[in-house]
């Protein structure tokens, strides 16, 4: 079996306390060695590269199986590569609904053919996501799923929410939750607040998240159930988050790029890639969250990539469908915007992309140790271009980033000792 | 002024406003002919594309289009592909395909008017927006008020009603605060859009306080489908909390005039008594309106066509 060797890279990985200029030998899918002056069969120098453990994008929408004209596991997975991602979580609602064995076990099947990353389901907590009655969770689980999840659509009733914490306690996964009350959120097009008021739009209150979280801590509260809280995206439910955790609760939360990014004059543009659900806050709102990120409030940076045709996207701004197409954005943006700005620092985005997607999903990654498998994210932290949607491989173009710069992305994605070049 | 068409008040200045009035002048004149026809934009061809019901605002562009000699096209949704499936991309593309110089668009949904501008590449007039805006009401409507009171500083003007789906109200914020006017917003709480008093307008929920010393009463429609989203109690509580009768009349300045965008709804929103009141200027706002949208017909599309008055 020959023996790759990774020469003279920055090797990053905070969760090992590395960050330093060492090679790395991978042999037979796995790390056999780091250290320095390391030999092997063929060398790639990779002067001036970052070698961290590889990046998991923890909240995706694949929408394979129903909406495949959207995107397909296979372009979802390339795209994700693209991304520099070496593993995705992909949540259920693709139609029918990922709330039963078959749709996940075909899912993960879709994945084995296209073969270029590894991929977790996340199983639906309530049969057809209709918050009514809990889904077969055992055999989701039992199926491949990592969490469950009705996302895309908040479970308002508190009775089913609490079953389902702790119905789920009994598995290893986290409940991903959507916290979005729905009555509150009803015929919501944006935030609500002046923007909303002066294009005319129905807005969707913060109130809509923060109830929600709120509610839901109470219920951690009292099941010891763990939960993750997907997209937040106001000041308040971050404060919440962060109070539960000082209590010690099992609660985890992610950030968007988008909602770092962007306020709520982005819509004024009547762009209907600036439609998300959560919708684009305030900047109060974003210097909430980037304190959460610094302050270890919000463990994750995921990109909720939610991938629409063109055709679905190109209409009036209240009949098009919530979304954007982040999966291929996210890092470059990530590491231009929030790194090089210094929200966070190289090591501790590593850990939201990472370290703790990995921990939060029990997942065998975030590592770069001998003896494991080999993967890695590569970065060139001086690459520079644009956003340019044209060249997307998800099917998916439905971006508010085009024609952002950006300086640093992945360049190599390192899944099972297998080494993919990003171009 | 309007690069190409007209969207919303919010990206005018005053003196695209102030160019307008002054435009409509002699419009309304020529309005008041024996024979009310312009040839200026013979040859141009004017696609009113209505997507959602209206019967003034379309009616007084029409009116409007061919007192200045273009061609015609009235679209309406009911009897349109867009009834089919057909997207508001294809379906503009199609007309497009025919040729029209201008679209007037009237659609349920904020920003299309952008949208449409987008695809046809010719100049769009907003005919309303949803709730987002309705630029030439709010231009006809300081018209009026400008034909009555002859300046716009120091006016204290009252909108009342139901601002929170009121396009007309957004828009006449954005116009009249332009040009110096102290606006007063006055509705249920819920029916006030949020944070609206950043746009440096006033909101109280008490009309008698909204009324008191106003130089104009505008009331706005009261959508009667709203009740049904439990907006506010019954149609009765609104009528005794925000009615414009003669006692609430009364508060305002002597010479005060009394506004309505219509169509009105009788015995809600204003009393029959105050609706044609001497100093109701309602049935005054729908003539100024042909006269408004002949300006911008003129701004948009007749400039070195050919003189005004030929």
């Amino acid at each position: 079996m020959k023996k790759l060797l990774i020469k003279n890279a920055r090797v990053l990985s905070p969760e090992d306390g590395i960050d330093e200029i060492l090679d790395i030998v991978i042999r037979d899918r796995k790390i056999e060695k780091i250290g320095k002056r390391l030999t092997g069969d063929e060398t790639m120098d990779m002067a001036g590269l970052v070698v961290c453990p590889g990046f998991i994008d923890m909240h995706v929408h694949l929408r394979e199986p129903g909406y495949e004209e959207k995107e397909t596991v296979y372009t979802g997975t390339k795209a994700g590569l693209r991304g520099g991602f070496i593993a995705l979580a992909c949540m259920a609602n693709t139609k029918p609904v990922a709330d039963n064995r078959a749709t996940l076990e075909f899912i993960l099947n879709q994945n084995q053919k296209a073969g270029f990353l590894k991929l977790y389901p996340i199983g639906a907590v309530t049969k057809g996501q209709k918050g009514e009655e809990l889904a077969e969770i055992a055999d989701i689980y039992a199926a491949g799923a990592v969490a469950i999840s009705d996302d895309g659509k908040g479970i308002n009733s508190c009775a089913i929410m609490r079953r389902a914490l702790e119905y789920n306690k009994m598995f290893h996964g986290p409940l991903i939750v959507h916290a979005e009350e729905q009555t509150l959120a009803k015929d919501g097009m944006m935030n609500e607040g002046l923007v909303a008021s002066l294009l005319g739009f129905h807005g969707i209150p913060r109130e809509a998240e923060d109830v929600i979280v709120a509610r839901d801590l109470e219920l951690i509260a009292s099941t010891d159930s763990s939960v993750h809280f997907a997209h937040v995206s106001t000041l308040r439910s971050t404060a919440l988050i962060r109070e539960a955790k000082k209590k010690g609760l099992p609660v985890s939360a992610e950030v968007t790029p988008h909602h770092l990014l962007l306020t709520d004059t982005a819509v004024k543009s009547f762009d209907t890639n600036t439609k998300v659900n959560p919708p684009l806050r305030t900047l109060n709102d974003i210097e909430a969250l980037c304190e959460g990120l610094r302050d270890g409030t919000i463990d994750a940076i995921a990109s909720d990539h939610a991938p629409h045709t063109f055709e679905d996207k190109d209409c009036e701004y209240s009949f098009a469908p919530f979304g954007i197409s982040g999966v291929e954005t996210s890092v470059p943006l990530m590491l231009t915007y929030i790194v090089k700005k210094g929200v966070l620092t190289l090591g501790d985005f590593v850990r939201k992309v990472s370290v703790n997607p990995a921990k939060i999903l029990h997942l065998p990654l975030g590592t770069i140790r001998e003896g494991t498998e080999a993967n890695l994210t590569v970065l060139d932290l001086e690459a520079s271009g644009e956003v340019d949607p044209e060249i997307f491989l998800s099917k998916g173009r439905n971006t508010p980033f085009k024609g952002w710069k950006y300086t640093g992305r992945a360049v190599y994605a390192i899944v099972d000792g297998r080494v993919n070049k990003i171009g | 002024m309007m690069e190409k068409g007209l969207h919303d008040i919010e990206n005018l200045t005053r003196e695209d406003l102030e160019l307008v009035l002054q435009t409509s002048d002699t419009f309304l004149e020529i309005c008041t002919r024996k024979v009310k026809k312009i040839p200026t934009l013979r040859g141009k061809t004017i696609c009113l594309f209505f997507i959602e019901p209206s019967t003034r605002t379309r009616i007084s562009f029409e009116i409007a289009a061919k007192r200045m000699s273009a061609d015609v096209i009235n679209f309406t949704a009911s009897t349109s592909s867009l009834q089919k499936g057909e997207s508001l991309t294809d379906t503009v593309k199609t007309i497009m395909a025919m040729g029209v110089d201008l679209f007037v668009l009237r659609h349920s949904a904020p920003g299309s008017s952008r949208k449409v501008e987008q695809v046809a590449g010719v100049p769009v007039i907003n005919g309303g927006d949803g709730p987002h805006a309705h630029p030439t009401q709010a231009m006809l409507d300081l018209y009026t008020i400008y034909r009555h009171k002859k300046k716009f500083q120091d006016l204290k003007v009252a909108i009342i009603g139901d601002i929170f789906h009121s396009r007309v109200a957004r828009s006449n914020i954005f116009s009249l605060t332009k040009m110096g006017v102290d606006v007063t917003l006055c509705g249920p709480p819920t029916l006030i859009p949020k944070e609206i008093e950043k746009l440096g307008v006033r909101v109280t929920y008490s009309v008698e306080d909204a009324c008191r010393n106003a130089d104009v009463i505008m009331c706005l429609r009261m959508q009667l489908e709203r009740q049904q989203s439990g907006l506010f109690p019954s149609m009765r509580e609104y009528i005794q909390l925000f009615r414009i009768d003669d006692r609430r009349f009364a508060l305002a300045k002597d010479d005060a005039i009394i506004m309505h965008p219509g169509p009105m709804n009788r015995g809600i929103e204003i009393t029959p008594e105050i609706a044609y009141h001497p100093r109701s200027v309602i049935e005054e706002q729908v003539t100024n309106g042909v006269a408004v949208r002949m300006a911008l017909f003129y701004l948009l599309l007749g400039r070195g066509n050919e003189e005004i008055t030929d």
